[in-house]
């Protein structure tokens, strides 16, 4: 038989040429665990996916097609690195909702998603090993880009009003000695995700505080803001901050993430840097969405859209904080946001979400384990769950699902917890790595 | 109705004849377990193989759709590159046998037997062929006898490191070396959450292997070992599955001999088992040359970084041309 030469044997011949960063960048068995979430007999309470068919999508059709009919020349083609002029005065308005009315569209930078404008903020200030704070939870998709930028995560606790100032400080003063070098603070204040909890005003005040007595720059990412349950949308940092504070912001949960639209609001200064990288990562922001976006504003009701959004998403968080009480077994305790996408799930003590993960895929329901929102390993004992996307039987059921997956994996640890192994006699009968004869039909296990 | 046969059919004396019109297959991928993810990697792999290699193939999820569409649309042959649950254990084959539909692979009854690993590794030790002791408990012996006292049995008796591994499964998904005891009781919790009954193994160091077996119809025949080194030292989901982080040596670096004898096993092991067409046996050779059958896979992984095809690639042969082959030969003979 023809032996032609094998191939490069580790499959990849570039494997000892890539940058350091990217050792982590190794396939996942949570992200194949994923796989089954396409299936319609799963219930996924792991995406964080907006319910865009609660969309006018007709209106939205014909105003994209005529944007293209009517309007080609423009929005085929490149546009301003910075983004369009029209799209940033609209976001000035959007933003003013939220306090901040001393905006001008030139501080303003349109970017692919906020995703893009937090990887470009992250490039601008961060040199590899700089700290970040961050929440503890965060945003995984925040870990990521602090993780390509070769930055240190330290995390600071919440509770159920959000960030705890007394730990920030104390974490400052920590860094300080350790001689670390804080780039900025990383913050979602509104409806946290994973945490779904909303930093609470005298906090907002405490932080902002801490920010200027440290000199600490501060990145507030504020995607679910306008998504409020109970209350008119809280004041932004950036409000109260227009030095120390970089404004992230997005129309993916408002309109669109398809569409990929958000923006940075910086001070002027940094505003040019960012200009200068998004320019060298991606041109321009596509015309096309940023002219959809616009003319949205312009001519459809969305504040009624984002009125109708909050209610959907209000009866499926009730949906889903009503069977949470209602099945989950004793021990297990969970946010309750007011508004957003998002509960953060503790198990009862000693479960592992991420151990937990194949129980759940095989009893056809999906969560995303806690332990992605940490640089550190935490987060074992939590999970994310989104009742955004699912319908509010489907929430009833896949939360029945869960309670039955927890009280299973109970049922486990009662059993494996608490085994003494130091108590175990000594190994005999056999030598690692080597076969005995003399036991090896005695352990033959007859089907 | 009667159960279908246990025994693969039996190889036509010639070559079949193809159909007249391209040969239309039907690749199986995706299902509704763990393993998902491989399957649909390995499904779009051998559909675009088959693709190449002149047969019309479609890529289809094992669904509600799946027995209507063949019905409408019936193809030659299908070709189950599902892995797990529904594909593997047999249950998926016995449903294609009862609509008479052709397909390429192992038997239902023969795959029940290979997907249950400790039962498959009692029929291939009587067999005569080596393989490191085991034992497979369900939960309840451990709740009903303690926990605590079944596991220090397994540890005197079997030693340590220990293979802790679904009694069920592939894709290395919820295997685990054991090399403290007091990481024992939390491997078995992690374990358990991919099934209800853990098989404990006895780890025996050596050369990885991975030996494939097809069969063309002159019988089957071991394509060359290839020998796994993960950098890592273990073979887990993510070593398999990201280039780069394992070396692949097709064929083997091993001795003629033991070569020889890994290649005489699986073909030995394909053959006791009652499987069709094509396995995948995984082995270690420990340094003293003796070859130890771990398990066998009947829906033997198909992607990018899957060891069949390498074993295809260092055989001189296509992937798409063997897989074309098998189809061919299927879409011909009756069960």
């Amino acid at each position: 038989m023809h032996h032609p030469a094998p191939r490069h044997p580790r499959l990849d011949p570039l494997a000892d040429r890539y940058a350091a960063r990217t050792h982590g960048m190794k396939t996942s068995e949570i992200r194949a665990l994923f796989s089954v979430v396409s299936r319609p007999e799963v219930v996924s309470l792991a995406g964080g996916m907006p319910a865009v068919t609660a969309l006018p999508l007709d209106a939205v059709g014909s105003m994209i097609g005529e944007l293209v009919s009517g309007m080609g020349a423009q929005t085929l083609q490149y546009g301003s690195g910075q983004g369009d002029p029209r799209l940033r005065e609209r976001i000035c308005d959007v933003m003013a909702l939220e306090g901040i009315t001393d905006a001008s569209p030139s501080e303003v930078v349109v970017t692919v998603g906020s995703q893009q404008g937090l990887d470009l903020v992250t490039r601008v200030f961060c040199d590899p090993g700089d700290v970040v704070l961050a929440e503890g939870p965060s945003y995984v998709g925040a870990l990521g880009v602090f993780q390509a930028a070769e930055a240190r995560v330290e995390h600071v606790p919440m509770d159920d009003d959000g960030l705890i100032p007394e730990a920030l400080e104390q974490a400052l003063i920590e860094c300080r000695a350790a001689g670390d070098r804080v780039k900025f603070l990383y913050t979602v204040p509104n409806y946290h995700n994973p945490a779904g909890v909303t930093l609470s005003e005298p906090r907002r005040q405490a932080v902002m505080e801490i920010a200027e007595r440290y000199d600490l720059l501060v990145i507030e990412d504020n995607p679910y803001g306008l998504l409020g349950f109970d209350r008119e949308p809280m004041r932004a940092l950036r409000a109260r901050d227009d030095r120390r504070v970089i404004y992230l912001g997005s129309f993916s949960k408002t309109f669109s993430p398809g569409l990929r639209v958000g923006w940075v609001l910086a001070p002027l200064a940094v505003r040019e840097k960012l200009v200068l990288a998004t320019e060298a990562q991606v041109l321009c922001p596509p015309s096309l969405t940023q002219y959809a976006v616009a003319r949205y504003l312009d001519t459809q009701p969305w504040r009624e859209q984002i009125k109708h959004f909050v209610e959907l998403y209000r009866e499926r968080r009730d949906a889903t904080l009503e069977s949470l009480q209602a099945l989950m077994p004793a021990g297990t305790t969970w946010t309750k946001p007011d508004g957003g996408f998002y509960v953060w799930l503790k198990l009862p003590h000693g479960l592992d979400a991420k151990l937990m993960q194949p129980r759940a895929v095989n009893a056809h329901v999906a969560y995303v384990p806690g332990i992605g929102f940490y640089a550190d390993g935490s987060g074992r004992e939590h999970m994310r769950l989104s009742y955004c996307y699912p319908e509010p039987d489907q929430i009833r059921e896949g939360v029945r699902r869960l309670a039955r997956v927890v009280e299973a994996e109970l049922d486990l640890h009662s059993t494996f917890d608490g085994v003494d192994t130091g108590s175990f006699r000594a190994v005999s009968g056999s030598q690692p790595g080597i076969v005995g004869p003399a036991n090896s039909d005695r352990f033959e296990d007859r089907p | 109705m009667s159960e279908p046969a246990p025994a693969p059919a039996p190889a036509p004396a010639v070559e079949p004849e193809p159909p007249a019109h391209p040969l239309r297959a039907v690749v199986l991928a995706g299902g509704l377990n763990v393993e998902r993810e491989v399957s649909l990697s390995s499904g779009t792999q051998v559909a675009e193989e088959l693709a190449r290699a002149g047969v019309e193939a479609e890529l289809r999820d094992a669904d509600a759709e799946l027995l209507p569409g063949l019905a409408a649309a019936p193809a030659d042959a299908v070709f189950i590159a599902l892995h797990g649950a529904t594909g593997e254990d047999g249950a998926l084959r016995a449903v294609l046998d009862l609509a008479g539909v052709h397909y390429v692979g192992s038997p239902a009854a023969a795959c029940r037997l290979a997907w249950d690993k400790p039962a498959a590794k009692s029929v291939v030790r009587s067999a005569g062929v080596a393989t490191p002791d085991w034992v497979a408990l369900p939960h309840s012996t451990f709740r009903e006898l303690g926990a605590g006292a079944v596991l220090d049995l397994i540890v005197a008796r079997l030693g340590l490191p220990l293979m802790v591994k679904p009694a069920s499964g592939g894709s290395a998904l919820g295997v685990q070396k054991v090399s403290r005891v007091e990481d024992l009781p939390a491997a078995m919790v992690g374990c358990f959450a991919y099934g209800d009954t853990v098989m404990v193994e006895r780890f025996v160091d050596g050369v990885e292997l991975a030996l494939s077996v097809v069969d063309l119809g002159d019988g089957p025949e071991a394509l060359p070992a290839v020998e796994i080194a993960p950098e890592s030292g273990v073979f887990d989901y993510t070593s398999r599955y990201t280039p780069g982080l394992t070396e692949y040596h097709a064929p083997a670096r091993v001795s003629a001999e033991v070569a020889e004898r890994a290649a005489e096993i699986a073909v030995h092991v394909h053959r006791v088992l009652g499987l069709a067409d094509l396995s995948r046996t995984d082995a270690i050779v420990t340094p003293d040359g003796e070859v130890h059958f771990l398990e066998v896979n009947v829906s033997p992984g198909l992607t990018e970084t899957s060891m069949f095809p390498m074993a295809v690639e260092a055989s001189g042969s296509s992937l798409g041309d063997v897989l074309a082959r098998l189809l061919t030969r299927r879409a011909s003979t009756l069960r």
